[in-house]
């Protein structure tokens, strides 16, 4: 394997797309042809049944060049699961055709994320190099030390201000142009932040923050708009505790748009019924939001308000890209990275850890109502 | 993940029946209805100033990439018209620019070496899985589904230090169990996207998947299909547009990406948004450079945006069509 990577990033990068993809698709092509002959009766088919069940898991670890009794050990798990199918309920092959279609996804996501995510948790009760445990050292670092403090509270504060922001920006934006002519292009220019990369997106703002000093001509948007107002000009990224809010600014922009088209589904979706019994009752343009359209579309506030709850808490790239975490507005996502660049194995971790732990409720709230919905249909 | 993600939440039968009402009327005011003007003037003026706010930092940096140096470090872009000038130096100046190992214009080359194997990949196995969520039933399936939906929450971070461990020293636990594919082109960072796309990808697909008429299936099987023809004739064809869909969604966070690039794909391996944020850190005032990378860097996903809009909306509200 770790040949043919080699050979193959010796290649130009161009090349490598053809031929990767190429190798991928027949391997998708050869589990979709087995999928297909596997429940045939016959002894055939049984023969190649077998042989796939022996030697697929045996081939896989010997292409990851893994040790020999392991290789063993996969061929005769792979025999028990060829006996395992003949004898299934659903007649030989089901299981097979079953293992097929999922065992490459939930492979990749018990090494690559389940397995990991244990691992960490353990590394951020010990100490940097994993060597030695320390209990709750680490998190006892965090949370005691004015800077760790620090990091925590930015996180709330994102957390706080930018999905309450972005979704009411994004609420009170559909409204006022719902079915307006030329909708769709005022639709365009919220939503285009969107596909610009948070990276894009803080340079874009840096320039806009740029301040040069007092007297001289100001070259970015910001401090000029202040400075023709009759203010003087502020170096925005530096300013504590107030530059946290300008570096939010960013993610509104770029989640507003988000919220914008969910919340202008939602908003057609309310009925006119609804809408036109209002009008009938006197009411106003305000009420009518208030009273009818907004409870109308609670489910979608809501799912907007986590969504953007959770990015909010994730946010990384901007933080990094504005400042690195520079002048108290570092985040535990960003500080996550800084300690793994400093060696700091534990700390790193136990950043981890903590952000994992504040996402949580979220994901307990999302399982239970996906549980919820697939038990009444 | 990234900045932009669909609906990946569940929710009730009643807010999906108003999205979806309201997703065809977006769809049939397209085709030409009666529209009323903005709801008051106020409104009016409010819908504006955001439009223009909204707009307008993206405008300045897209005047000032095609301003000369001396004039983007001495003048505003509102400027532009009175201090005329304009130049395309920026541009090559900006693609020669970089670190030792790798320029602007390698970078953009290795963005796209990345993305595209990134999203086919991961697309291909969480359709196979999606498959057989919603297709096969065996016990348990409603467990396992829900816990590969509730993975996608687990924040990469979680998994970044172990995983960069696997692949350099093949260790899990600390115990090596395979040889380690090392800092080999582009594997790293082409299964680490591939592995952190897993979750999101397999939920929103089996929305899609899901949704294909039981009789349809139940048809081919009669015809003595199996899961494999079935698959490939049946699902892969009726599902292309929800596939194009998730697609782009996917082509987008990886193209925008800059953790797990700065994680996986070190030296001259680094996509374009790693060299930008490494730029913006070491020549933080070399607007020049800095106004026409970063504009090299968003116009692909811009184009592809622009291009693919329609999917784009669709795919926002993927999680509201099917729970």
């Amino acid at each position: 394997m770790s040949a043919f990577f080699q050979w193959l990033s010796n290649l130009t990068p161009l090349l490598q797309i053809p031929i990767i993809i190429g190798v991928f698709v027949a391997v998708v092509g050869l589990i979709l042809f087995l999928v297909e002959i596997a429940p045939r009766r016959g002894r055939v088919y049984t023969i190649i049944r077998l042989a796939v069940c022996v030697a697929a898991p045996a081939l896989i670890l010997l292409v990851l060049e893994s040790w020999i009794e392991a290789v063993i050990a996969a061929a005769v798990l792979g025999l028990l699961f060829f006996f395992l199918d003949m004898r299934s309920k659903e007649g030989a092959g089901s299981l097979f055709v079953l293992v097929a279609f999922l065992a490459p996804a939930l492979l990749l996501v018990l090494v690559g994320l389940i397995i990991p995510a244990i691992q960490t948790t353990g590394q951020a009760f010990m100490n940097r190099n994993t060597t030695e445990f320390v209990g709750l050292d680490n998190f006892a670092w965090i949370f005691t030390q004015p800077q760790g403090l620090r990091v925590v509270l930015n996180t709330i504060v994102w957390v706080v201000i930018a999905p309450v922001v972005s979704t009411v920006a994004g609420l009170a934006y559909a409204y006022f142009i719902d079915k307006t002519r030329g909708e769709k292009y005022y639709k365009i220019l919220v939503f285009l932040p969107m596909a610009i990369s948070f990276v894009g997106a803080s340079i874009i703002w840096r320039f806009v923050y740029t301040a040069r000093p007092a007297g001289q001509e100001q070259i970015g948007l910001a401090n000029q708009v202040i400075v023709w107002l009759g203010g003087e000009p502020v170096n925005f990224l530096a300013v504590q505790p107030w530059n946290t809010l300008f570096l939010i600014v960013v993610l509104i922009w770029v989640q507003t748009g988000f919220a914008m088209v969910i919340l202008s589904a939602a908003i057609k979706g309310v009925p006119t019924e609804q809408i036109e019994a209002a009008e009938l009752d006197g009411t106003n343009g305000w009420q009518r939001f208030i009273n009818v359209i907004v409870p109308g579309i609670r489910g979608s506030l809501i799912v907007v308000l986590t969504t953007i709850s959770i990015a909010s808490l994730k946010v990384f790239d901007i933080v990094r890209t504005m400042t690195a975490g520079a002048n108290n507005t570092s985040v535990i996502a960003n500080e996550m990275y800084t300690q793994l660049r400093s060696f700091e194995g534990g700390r790193s971790a136990a950043f981890a850890v903590v952000l994992f732990v504040l996402v949580l409720p979220l994901v307990i709230y999302n399982a239970v109502q996906l549980k919820k919905q697939r038990e009444i249909r | 993940m990234s900045n932009v993600a669909p609906i990946d939440l569940p929710i009730d039968e009643d807010t999906r029946q108003d999205l979806r009402r309201g997703e065809r009327k977006i769809e049939r005011t397209v085709a030409g209805r009666t529209k009323k003007r903005l709801t008051s003037r106020g409104a009016t003026l409010a819908a504006l100033v955001i439009a223009v706010l909204w707009t307008l930092p993206t405008f300045g940096l897209f005047i000032s990439s095609f301003r000369p140096r001396e004039l983007i470090q001495t003048t505003g872009w509102w400027t532009a018209f009175s201090n005329w000038g304009w130049t395309l130096d920026n541009y090559a100046e900006a693609l020669q620019a970089g670190n030792s190992q790798l320029n602007m214009a390698g970078a953009f080359v290795n963005s796209i070496a990345i993305t595209l194997p990134a999203t086919i990949i991961p697309i291909s196995i969480a359709l196979l899985a999606a498959y057989a969520f919603a297709w096969m039933d065996f016990r348990g399936k409603n467990m396992l589904f829900i816990m590969v939906f509730a993975l996608q929450i687990v924040p990469i971070q979680m998994a970044l230090i172990p995983l960069l461990q696997l692949f350099s020293n093949g260790t899990l636990f600390g115990f090596p169990v395979i040889e380690g594919i090392g800092q080999a082109g582009y594997a790293q960072v082409w299964i680490a996207h591939t592995i952190f796309a897993m979750p999101l990808t397999i939920f929103l697909l089996h929305n899609f998947v899901s949704e294909i008429p039981g009789e349809v299936i139940e048809a081919a099987r009669v015809d003595g299909a199996g899961h494999g023809q079935i698959f490939f004739r049946i699902i892969l064809p009726l599902t292309m547009p929800a596939i194009a869909s998730v697609a782009i969604f996917q082509f987008l966070w990886v193209w925008n990406d800059l953790l797990v690039a700065l994680i996986f794909a070190d030296g001259n391996v680094g996509p374009i948004t790693k060299l930008l944020a490494e730029m913006t850190g070491s020549r933080g005032q070399d607007w020049h450079l800095l106004t026409a990378g970063a504009f090299i860097a968003i116009i692909v996903p811009l184009v592809v945006f622009l291009a693919l809009q329609r999917y784009f909306v669709r795919g926002l509200l993927a999680g509201s069509t099917k729970g």
